[in-house]
């Protein structure tokens, strides 16, 4: 974790910026180009399922070896939830990182331990949402909405589970005092990917969810 | 001059600086340079043999040299090979052995993750060629086109093998893009801005913003196609609704950054060997870099005329065709600039000049080809015959293979201390560009005659024999031509190292340190005041330039070795291929729990390893 | 390392707790301003408000994330105050994938547009 930073003690970087930080910044660059693959796909496959179930609309599906009139799939306050929590995650790890730059360990160990409360919970509704989905007939293969969905949904939900990873192993060395002022850049990566992975779900969201 | 880094080990921790363990744990960029350079040349060589045996297959009508199942086979692999085992990591060996060394940086930002981008791109090429020994190699295309792809119609594993091991090269690609950009963006020398870097590194620089933007669409489309074929998807199978043009439109907006990522490093490369050679500073720089990057961004929006002949409509058709056609602006300024690089200059016809000189004139000739496929209904006559090989033949060999080689003769010097004969390597040029040009030229012939590419044989009453023959004693010389330069190498390995630090009168910074350079690369970080560093200080000195000392590093941190970064790149490589044995056994995933825990140990070792 | 990691370019106002306790409130309500567009044009609130918005909830949407994605990015990952160069790290790619995404929609309706006419 500290390649570059070492490195910057003999040779200064030539914006100033760590370049950790340069890093990161250019892998969510990079990520954005994953992301818009996979919605450009949800979105060209939009109304090109053969078989229900359907997000928005009633269909005919298969169900317990026959075939029968399903309810539109998604459930939205759940999800709005979820978002809600995600977005509040968000709000905590700023509040983690302030802490950790003034050196106020508390305020960064209780803000960065909602952070990962709120990650874990946001993981908990999508394997919630999924296992319902699952129930009410939406296998992964079932038809080109499920495909897209859960390949869109789950890409970003591995992505929070390796954010709440990050953030644990940085909460355990603030808990062992291993995260002083002087490393708050650890925090600040780690937070501006778990931004990033907030802002994809605000694209998700109404892209998925909300628009019929 | 004399004196020896090993003898001061000032850098060093202590660790030995041969044998087998000091080469797994490098994190030396130069070191990491050279393994990315003799590993991608071995495949470069696997890649030139395949293509030799097509080329004895098609040498006669209805030969039956090989089967038509291993011709596939051959055509698939040679163009997966040549790409992304050959042409790209040849590319990466003067990414990392250069970049850090023409910004006067002593590393690239991040060490560790340079050996881990090397030992996945190693062993990512391995799993894919191994396929050969049990019979599976890919042989859908480099293409990979849906759904020639599905289980259908390629059972087995092969397309398996080409799947996870374009999956694992990416990831090794991305690794060393992130690293080669933040290393541009942020390692550079005082006083060296941006438009003072040399021209390899701009457009080094450019190449990583394309990989970065290319690499993730082709990710997901893999992913995709890996879903459809091991988890029962339909994302491009038309029975389940799924869309095979959809796979299509994935691999080009992936595809056609990549070719220029295949070229602009090249482009690069001649940009730096005609300014030396010319003996004058290189023609519109500004220009030069502009164009490079409006390449670049152009790159991005041309890709559906990959697809005229899918039939995507009059309006996309007529977008893309314009798009196509404009890319040949910035591409004309480009060579005009080199051009006039050369207008007036005292010309050393030496062997990387030749090089360079030669990538020039036979890049124009690819362009050109290129922008007659531009023309949608031109290119419905084109697409799937020869010409298309001709024309991808004229950029991405005579363009980018010989810019590479130019590079080569015009480094080698720098990286071993040694000369490489230029009577040896005039003949490797004339014999290289001759077996070229007989090779490929006679394909334009053939493919506006309508002989198809791809086709293991043809029948002896459609006149295709002649210049197919032509073509084949070519390849043969073409062939023959990288024997001669293997022989070049060898000898030059036999004769005492004794190069001087800059033997063309270089204009960048690599040329003022000792050849080949000390770990640490420069003792002072060299001030910059503009594009020709080294041509400044020449000028200072009245026109010679002293030889530089090798010095004690002491005081010098360099990166600490490390095996985590190995380790690591095993953790990839057993999690991305566990996905072979899905349909083997059911508890596959066994396989990949224990390639995410190597990967995950790895990480974490590697995370709290301190790095110096 | 300690001074180091405080020189990250433009030095200016850090934001406070306060602020982002503001951008968070204001996070919120954009989310339920979504989700009220939602259930209205679709009819959840009468025919009347449905009529008036569902030709434009797309558009609404779009716009509410847009302000959503860009209070994120300004205040929590720090653009605002952070280097112009990693506001360009972000923007670019960010743009290419919106036009990759919406030349990917409008390929693909080509046929579908075209034929119903």
């Amino acid at each position: 974790m500290s390649d570059a930073a070492a490195h910057a003690i003999e040779h200064p970087t030539t914006t100033g910026i760590d370049s950790r930080k340069v890093a990161i910044w250019t892998l969510i660059g990079s990520e954005c180009l994953l992301f818009a693959s996979l919605i450009s796909t949800y979105l060209v496959y939009k109304g090109k399922s053969l078989v229900g179930p359907l997000p928005h609309t009633e269909s005919q599906c298969m169900l317990h070896g026959k075939m029968q009139a399903c309810e539109p799939i998604f459930s939205i306050p759940l999800v709005t939830f979820g978002t809600a929590v995600l977005l509040f995650s968000s709000f905590f790890v700023v509040l983690a990182l302030y802490g950790a730059q003034k050196g106020n360990r508390k305020m960064l160990i209780t803000w960065l331990s909602a952070t990962v409360v709120c990650g874990l919970f946001f993981i908990g509704m999508q394997v919630y949402e999924f296992s319902h989905f699952y129930h009410e007939g939406l296998g992964y293969t079932t038809n080109l909405f499920a495909s897209t969905f859960y390949t869109l949904t789950g890409f970003h939900g591995s992505h929070v589970t390796v954010g709440v990873i990050w953030l644990a192993t940085l909460l355990v060395m603030a808990i062992r005092g291993k995260l002083p002022a002087g490393k708050s850049l650890n925090l600040e990566i780690a937070a501006l990917y778990w931004h990033f992975v907030d802002v994809v779900w605000i694209v998700i969201f109404p892209v998925v969810y909300l628009m019929r | 001059m004399a004196t020896s880094v090993v003898d001061h080990a000032p850098a060093s921790h202590h660790e030995p600086h041969t044998g087998i363990w000091s080469w797994i744990t490098t994190v030396d960029h130069k070191r990491i340079g050279i393994l990315y350079g003799v590993t991608a040349f071995i495949f470069f060589l696997l890649g030139g043999i395949e293509a030799l045996i097509m080329r004895i297959q098609l040498m006669k009508p209805d030969n039956t040299f090989v089967s038509p199942e291993l011709f596939n086979s051959l055509f698939t692999m040679h163009g997966t090979t040549m790409i992304f085992l050959g042409v790209m990591p040849l590319s990466a060996m003067f990414f990392n052995y250069f970049i850090p060394l023409q910004i006067g940086a002593r590393d690239v930002a991040f060490p560790r993750l340079n050996a881990f981008s090397y030992w996945v791109f190693l062993l990512g090429g391995l799993f894919i060629n191994f396929s050969f020994l049990i019979n599976a190699a890919p042989n859908a295309g480099w293409f990979g086109y849906a759904n020639l792809t599905s289980n259908q119609y390629s059972p087995g594993l092969n397309t398996d093998f080409w799947v996870l091991g374009l999956q694992i090269l990416g990831v090794a690609s991305m690794a060393a893009a992130i690293n080669f950009f933040v290393t541009i963006v942020n390692m550079r020398a005082p006083g060296m801005k941006m438009l003072r870097m040399p021209m390899f590194v701009w457009m080094s620089f450019i190449t990583q913003i394309l990989l970065l933007l290319a690499f993730p669409v082709i990710t997901i489309a893999l992913v995709f196609l890996m879903m459809d074929r091991h988890f029962a998807t339909h994302f491009f199978l038309p029975e389940g609704g799924g869309d095979p043009i959809l796979w299509q439109h994935l691999f080009w907006i992936f595809g056609h950054p990549e070719v220029y990522i295949l070229i602009l490093p090249s482009f690069g490369i001649v940009s730096e060997i005609l300014p030396v050679f010319s003996r004058k500073p290189l023609f519109g720089y500004t220009a030069m870099v502009f164009s490079g990057a409006f390449i670049a961004f152009l790159g991005f929006g041309v890709w559906s005329h990959h697809m005229f002949s899918t039939g995507m409509g009059p309006f996309a058709d007529a977008f893309f065709s314009l798009s196509t056609m404009l890319i040949a602006v910035p591409t004309g300024v480009k060579i005009f600039n080199w051009i006039g690089t050369m207008w007036g200059g005292s010309l050393q016809l030496k062997t990387p000049m030749l090089f360079a000189i030669g990538m020039v004139a036979q890049f124009i000739v690819g362009g050109l080809s290129g922008v007659m496929h531009s023309v949608p209904p031109a290119d419905l006559q084109q697409t799937d015959t020869y010409f298309i090989v001709a024309h991808f033949h004229y950029v991405l060999f005579g363009g980018a293979i010989f810019g590479l080689t130019a590079g080569a003769y015009y480094w080698f010097p720098k990286m071993f201390g040694r000369m490489l004969d230029d009577k040896m390597g005039k003949l490797h040029f004339w014999m290289m560009f001759l077996g070229f040009n007989i090779t490929f030229f006679p394909m334009h012939f053939l493919g506006l005659n309508g002989m198809p590419r791809r086709v293991y044989t043809y029948p002896g009453d459609l006149n295709f024999e002649f210049w197919n023959q032509v073509q084949t004693w070519g390849s043969l010389l073409l062939g023959v031509s990288f024997l001669v330069f293997i022989y070049n190498m060898w000898k030059a390995s036999r004769r005492p190292a004794d190069a001087p630090a800059d033997p063309w009168r270089g204009a960048t910074l690599e040329w003022l340190i000792p050849s080949p350079p000390q770990e640490f690369n420069f003792a002072d970080v060299p001030p910059v005041h503009s594009a020709t560093p080294a041509w400044d200080l020449r000028r200072a000195g009245g026109g010679t330039l002293p030889e530089p000392q090798r010095v004690s590093g002491a005081g010098i941190h360099m990166p600490r070795p490390s095996y985590w970064p190995a380790v690591t790149a095993v953790g990839v490589l057993v999690t991305i291929g566990s996905i072979l044995f899905t349909h083997a056994f059911s508890q596959w995933y066994f396989i990949t729990l224990t390639g995410a825990a190597i990967l995950i140990y790895g990480i974490y070792r590697w995370a709290y390893e301190p790095a110096f | 390392m300690d001074a180091h990691s405080h020189a990250q370019g433009g030095d200016h106002a850090h934001p406070t707790p306060g602020l982002y306790f503001k951008v968070a409130l204001v996070l919120f309500v954009l989310t339920a301003l979504e989700v009220l567009a939602y259930e209205v044009g679709h009819g959840r609130m009468g025919a009347d408000l449905q009529r008036i918005v569902e030709p434009v909830v797309v558009m609404l949407l779009l716009v509410l994330s847009a302000a959503k994605f860009a209070l994120v990015a300004m205040f929590y990952m720090h653009l605002k105050q952070d280097p112009k160069v990693l506001t360009n790290l972000f923007i670019w790619p960010l743009l290419l994938a919106a036009t990759v995404i919406a030349a990917m929609i409008v390929i693909f309706s080509y046929w579908r547009v075209v034929g119903a006419k």
